[in-house]
């Protein structure tokens, strides 16, 4: 997704794209991603300036082509099940507001005029109503198309073109060598290989999340929901969040609950207590679903980066070579306005936001000294 | 009752003769099937409520039925074995040192859990109808093959009055036969296989007498009721208003195309359809247990590389009853042997062992002779609706590789929402494939039916009454799962 979004803001600016992939089109994590669109969930702080920057993109390109990609705004309702957790709950949504968030506070007795299946005896919440939704694999592959890139899927990079300086000249795939003064690293979970090709160190790690879906039903979860518990951090009083799964309707009929968040590598076996914890946080929230049945599940792995923020931007270490993978579990969302970042710093024109926090070169390779990093 | 030993899923031929070859080598084991009566597909029997008279008359081999069902019943007798009907599996979990679970739903809504612990489970999930779509294949009077059989075996219902049978494989026979028999006209049976392809693999074919004889006995019934057999022909489109009132079929040409010119229409109410079987390979697949193509793999004893799983019949390739009898019992000793924590001797079953091998290279020859037309989805029109549950037309499919950069089964589903219905893909999976001209995989559900989130969001904490788990036969499974690992 995040490659897609690359492609299309690149070319908007005038750049001429190629997207190579080597399985097909949203054949990794964005096919297998629920495609929030998310601000409810984030603090204040680069990520959540990047996420309503994208959430302003999302909203143009659903003017273009919103129907083909399921967009959907319909806002995220984060519930609280005792006063204690909605007091927590609306600190967290104050700080946000300061930062442009619009976030509505909730009463008991309103929640279920918004939710009307939701448990009863929740102490409150909040409306989020800028959290929305797409369909992922077809906003990756509509993107691309409404791009006019050249799309080349089946081509696995296995190494990174350099020429005078050091400089990219392009990248070698299993069909032959591909050509350009600019290579954007969008691999996602597998950032950190493509990266390594170039000889530099990004350390991009899996992170596994289960989703299950149920049976089509008429729609009887309007938002996207989830209980919200906050542990205070005495030390920096800030709150670490802790969250139920996020459940939600969509337009094709089935209800959405995800998602995990496991770091067991690339482990690809089924986890029942992983499923069960799922089951168990949805039926929690709304007992109607007690009955309602599980489809299937999918998982993917998400691309996480130590301090849970993306690459993005040109990469000091490697002419040419920028980098917009990391996204973690919201690289859906924030695909668009990391995709505008990349094309303004490829045109050399000013960011729409200040890049320093998302720098690539921002993790020492390992071995190395903390502080040494201008050694190279 | 109730000490762990081995769960069979699924009590079909394979299942069947597992459960009597385990049994009577001392094995404790629990037969789960979601039928209400053992048999599986095969030996479907007619529900007792409608007092058939002759119901062997529709299944041959009718004395190993016989000798299966009352040795099931003896080993019931004596507590050796627990059949559990109206079980439907929907998951198996690994549990370590602590075995497996086998985790099923019940009740009339399938609505409630029941669970049994294991130290060995044998899948003998069978196999589901292949079936592939043309114009018209979604009209009601339209219906699978196996589904004539099953109404025939079971419910003893004629579906209609005038019946086409087509397709490919050798199942058309007996339901072209049965039909007949039953007293429905069968105006064609059209079959796409090559004619040619018969001769070239005469040999193979004819190097199991028995097989040979019983396709001259389906002759035999075919001249008897006048059906005509069309080699090398296929169904074109079904027509009808309402619902089907008439096919319209044609030759094939050697490279499995369709000849124009010899287009022809048959009237017809009922228009039984199959493309071949394919496995059921859900559980295995959630299991871990490795998959060749569209097969569970299984080694000489019939184990998976998945420590404490055995496979056997059609879940580790197609290839009738009598294949699946001799897998069932190699397993079955096998099992036994492992539990009680000894090495098997292959010896013991080396009559079975030889069977397995002649039935695997005849059905090798079969499935190189029964085909359908290499050609067959360019007469699938882009209206023609693939993906019944979600109402995916074929124009879609084809849109999502052509336009949106779809390369294989998973991203076409994505895309269009094909296979995402009811039926998980597994009735509309190979036809969605090979419209998309993208590889037909092996079914990846990991649930191999819809459970309730109550029953998941608690599973594993059904209890099975039971006396204790620990003991010889958990202390065997674990020699076996470690004689695996080595």
């Amino acid at each position: 997704m995040v490659g897609a979004a690359c492609a299309l803001y690149a070319a908007r600016a005038g750049l001429d794209v190629i997207v190579v992939d080597r399985g097909p089109m949203a054949g990794g994590t964005t096919g297998a991603g629920e495609g929030n669109l998310l601000v409810s969930d984030k603090e204040p702080g680069p990520e959540l300036e990047l996420a309503l920057l994208s959430g302003r993109l999302w909203a143009d390109l659903a003017e273009e082509v919103g129907d083909a990609i399921e967009y959907e705004r319909k806002g995220g309702l984060v519930v609280a099940a005792g006063p204690d957790g909605l007091e927590a709950l609306e600190k967290f949504a104050t700080g946000q507001r300061a930062a442009g968030v619009e976030a509505v506070r909730v009463d008991a007795d309103r929640l279920r005029e918004l939710e009307p299946r939701l448990a009863p005896g929740l102490a409150g919440g909040v409306l989020y109503p800028q959290d929305a939704q797409v369909m992922p694999t077809l906003a990756a592959a509509r993107l691309v198309r409404a791009s006019g890139a050249r799309l080349v899927t089946g081509a696995a990079v296995t190494g990174v073109l350099r020429g005078g300086g050091g400089a990219v000249r392009g990248v070698r795939t299993g069909l032959g060598e591909i050509h350009a003064p600019y290579v954007v690293n969008a691999a996602g979970t597998w950032g950190g290989e493509l990266a390594a090709l170039a000889g530099v160190h990004l350390p991009v790690l899996p992170r596994r999340g289960f989703v299950l879906v149920t049976e089509p039903l008429p729609r009887m979860v309007r938002h996207k929901v989830y209980a919200a518990d906050y542990v205070a951090d005495v030390a920096s009083d800030s709150a670490a969040l802790q969250t139920s799964p996020v459940v939600e309707g969509t337009a094709a009929g089935p209800v959405l609950i995800g998602a995990t968040r496991e770091r067991v590598g690339f482990d690809r076996s089924l986890s029942l207590p992983a499923l069960r914890a799922l089951a168990a946080g949805a039926t929690r929230l709304f007992p109607f679903l007690e009955r309602v049945r599980a489809m299937r599940t999918y998982f993917g792995f998400r691309p996480y980066l130590p301090d849970h923020l993306p690459a993005i931007g040109p990469d000091p270490r490697v002419p040419g070579l920028f980098h917009a993978c990391g996204h973690e579990g919201a690289g859906i969302g924030l695909s668009t306005g990391t995709g505008q970042l990349i094309a303004q710093m490829l045109a050399r024109e000013a960011p729409a936001l200040e890049p320093a926090p998302f720098r690539p070169d921002r993790f020492p390779a390992p071995g190395s000294p903390p502080d040494s990093e201008e050694a190279t | 009752m109730g000490e762990p030993g081995l769960a069979v899923i699924g009590a079909g031929p394979a299942g069947l003769a597992a459960t009597l070859a385990a049994a009577a080598r001392g094995v404790h084991v629990t037969l789960i099937d979601s039928g209400a009566q053992a048999g599986g597909q095969f030996y479907r029997q007619p529900a007792p409520g409608f007092r058939a008279r002759r119901p062997q008359a529709l299944h041959h081999q009718w004395r190993t039925w016989e000798r299966l069902r009352d040795g099931l019943d003896t080993h019931v007798r004596a507590g050796r074995v627990r059949h559990l009907t109206d079980h439907h599996v929907w998951f198996v979990e690994r549990r370590g040192a602590a075995g497996l679970t086998v985790h099923a739903l019940v009740g009339p809504e399938q609505e409630e859990p029941a669970e049994v612990h294991a130290d060995a489970v044998l899948l003998a999930t069978g196999g589901h109808e292949k079936v592939l779509p043309f114009p018209g294949w979604t009209l009601p009077g339209v219906v699978t093959a196996g589904g004539a059989q099953a109404m025939l075996k079971g419910g003893l219902v004629l579906p209609g009055r005038t019946a086409v049978v087509a397709g490919t494989g050798p199942l058309l026979l007996p339901v072209a036969t049965g039909l007949a028999a039953a007293g429905t006209t069968v105006a064609a049976l059209v079959e796409s296989a090559d004619p040619a392809a018969f001769v070239r693999r005469s040999r193979a074919l004819a190097g199991r007498p028995d097989k040979v004889a019983e396709g001259a006995r389906y002759a035999g019934l075919l001249l008897r009721h006048r059906v005509r057999t069309l080699l090398g022909h296929t169904v074109v489109q079904a027509h009808g208003a309402e619902r089907l009132e008439a096919v319209t079929i044609a030759a094939l040409d050697r490279h499995g195309r369709v000849r124009p010119a010899t287009r022809r229409r048959l009237v017809c109410e009922v228009l039984a359809v199959g493309h071949g079987m394919l496995p059921h390979t859900d559980l295995a697949d959630a299991l871990g247990c490795r998959i060749d193509g569209t097969d569970v793999y299984a080694d000489d004893e019939q184990r998976t590389d998945v420590p404490g799983v055995w496979a056997a019949g059609e879940t580790t390739g197609i290839g009738g009853s009598a294949l699946s009898l001799a897998e069932g019992h190699i397993a079955g000793r096998s099992i036994a042997a492992r539990l009680a924590g000894r090495v098997p001797d292959p010896g013991e079953w080396a009559a079975a062992a030889r069977t397995r091998e002649k039935l695997r290279a005849f059905f090798a020859a079969v499935d190189s002779v029964y085909a359908p037309p290499a050609h067959w989805a360019e007469q699938v029109t882009d209206e023609t609706v693939v993906c019944r549950c979600e109402e995916v037309s074929s124009g879609a499919v084809r849109e999502a590789v052509r336009e949106l950069g779809a390369g294989d089964l998973r991203t076409v589903k994505l895309l269009t929402r094909a296979g995402m219905g009811w039926c998980q893909g597994r009735v509309c999976g190979p036809g969605v494939a090979g419209v998309a001209g993208c590889a037909q995989a092996a079914g990846r559900t990991p649930f191999a039916r819809p459970v309730p989130l109550g029953v998941l969001a608690r599973a594993g904490e059904t209890r099975e009454p039971q006396a204790g788990e620990s003991g010889e036969p958990q202390a065997g499974a674990e020699r076996a799962a470690q004689e695996r690992h080595q």
